[in-house]
């Protein structure tokens, strides 16, 4: 290949920032309790970037079908899903504030009665049978993205046994390397059952539990029609080159 | 006199965002990442876990593996994804400058999901070539894996190696990174043949399990 500079910046491809460990949960989280027999007990092992890392899965929009982020539509048979019907957009940037273009970004969640289209969800709310409950879209060249859904409702869950999720979307992102690959999940701004969630107390600061809360985006509401929330993700960003010492072998 | 008289610097690391803070993917990550697996058709075109057409250059092989928790329990719900060089060592990314040829018919990422009833995940492949490493050494050949299921905060990464590789794998930069020798044979996939095609078979375990399996290696990369 001859390209080898990052399509939107220009710069060279370099490594990726080192993870800052800090800002996301532990991996030992009791409270949470799956998690106390599904954590490793034995630290990380932090590797230098190689090419195995730096590089990442490349996706097409001729792979995506046109309702893809449309899950009003994606799975309506005879009728629309009963809800609040919502846009959610926002931005998928590096932690240098770069955008993210062509970032594989993917969602799914329960129905507006919290209950999830899922061979192994049995909680009594019923399926909506003109919801499927998942999308998928490219950010365009600015990180944009957006796509077009029902509230998903909260639901209970065997943690404690009174213990329930509060309104949620989750994301998977894969962004233009392998050492980006994320998956977390998107809370409603205002909701009073954030501040309760086990799930949501895994993270270790305020300010990162704000960085999951989607903001209503009055402004961008469809009158008579959606409303709107705006969500912005941050991956992690390949470090400038400015003085970056050529490693003997690497290029 | 010009007090400067050097350039100063324009600009160093302007921004830094927090990286958005990770979250369990769950017990329903395949409604969104596999949903035939969850019960439903919704998407023209799925991803999964071929990572071979017909014109695919290379040595057909599958991957086979299952994950155990600290109970020596199935981990029956997870969700792992590969990301591996194509059979002449080069990845279908532009960040690769290697000067080897790129497989047209190659994308080099898959993702499977355990089944639900016996717990292996499998992948459809060709055998890796061997790329650049950090430093002077080539890396053995490798696939890169990363798990997520409920329970666990934050994707985990690890590595697929093979064990008819054992001289590369004796050079390789990342396995002899890893101080304990005995935890490096955690990364190790046994091959095995099965109706003529070759299978490597990895065993997963997220804690040291009561039969005596060793934790796997998973890595901050």
């Amino acid at each position: 290949m001859s390209e080898t500079s990052t399509p939107v910046t220009g710069r060279p491809y370099g490594d990726f920032a080192q993870r800052d460990t800090a800002v996301h949960p532990a991996a030992y989280t009791p409270g949470y309790k799956t998690s106390v027999l599904r954590s490793p007990r034995n630290a990380l092992i932090s590797t230098l970037n190689t090419v195995s890392e730096r590089t990442g899965p490349v996706f097409r929009a001729d792979e995506l079908g046109p309702l893809d982020n449309d899950l009003i539509l994606n799975f309506a048979k005879e009728g629309l899903p009963i809800g609040e019907r919502i846009v959610v957009h926002g931005y998928v940037r590096d932690e240098f504030g770069r955008p993210v273009p062509n970032a594989l970004v993917e969602v799914w969640q329960a129905n507006a009665g919290g209950r999830y289209r899922h061979r192994n969800d049995k909680y009594l709310a019923p399926i909506d049978p003109n919801f499927g409950g998942c999308g998928r879209m490219l950010t365009d060249e600015n990180g944009y993205y957006f796509y077009r859904t029902i509230k998903p409702g909260p639901y209970p869950w065997r943690n404690r046994i009174n213990d329930w999720r509060p309104s949620h979307i989750h994301y998977s992102l894969s962004g233009d390397g392998w050492a980006q690959r994320l998956i977390t999940q998107m809370y409603f701004e205002g909701d009073p059952m954030i501040g309760q969630c086990p799930i949501i107390k895994t993270i270790p600061s305020e300010e990162q539990v704000r960085g999951l809360i989607a903001l209503q985006d009055i402004g961008n509401n469809i009158a008579l029609d959606s409303r709107c929330y705006r969500f912005d993700i941050v991956l992690r960003g390949r470090r400038m080159t400015h003085f970056e010492a050529t490693k003997q072998g690497d290029r | 006199m010009d007090r400067f008289s050097f350039s100063p610097i324009a600009s160093f690391a302007p921004v830094r965002l927090p990286e958005t803070a990770s979250q369990t993917a769950g017990p329903y990550v395949h409604i969104g990442l596999a949903p035939k697996q969850a019960g439903f058709d919704i998407f023209e075109n799925d991803f999964g876990p071929v990572l071979v057409g017909p014109e695919t250059r290379g040595e057909r092989i599958a991957i086979e593996g299952r994950v155990f928790d600290g109970s020596g329990s199935l981990v029956r719900d997870v969700l792992v994804e590969i990301w591996q060089a194509n059979a002449d060592g080069k990845y279908a990314h532009p960040a690769d400058r290697q000067d080897r040829p790129i497989d047209p018919s190659f994308r080099g990422w898959g993702r499977a999901c355990a089944s639900f009833e016996t717990g292996v995940f499998r992948f459809e492949t060709v055998k890796p070539g061997r790329v650049s490493g950090a430093g002077a050494l080539p890396q053995a050949p490798h696939a890169c894996l990363v798990l997520f299921a409920r329970g666990i905060n934050i994707g985990l990464h690890t590595r697929l190696y093979f064990d008819d590789e054992a001289e590369a794998n004796r050079s390789d930069p990342v396995l002899t990174g890893i101080e304990w020798d005995v935890r490096r044979q955690t990364l190790i996939a046994r091959r095995t043949q099965r109706d003529g095609l070759p299978v490597y078979a990895l065993d997963i375990r997220l804690q040291d399990t009561p039969d005596g399996g060793l934790e796997t290696v998973f890595f901050d990369i």
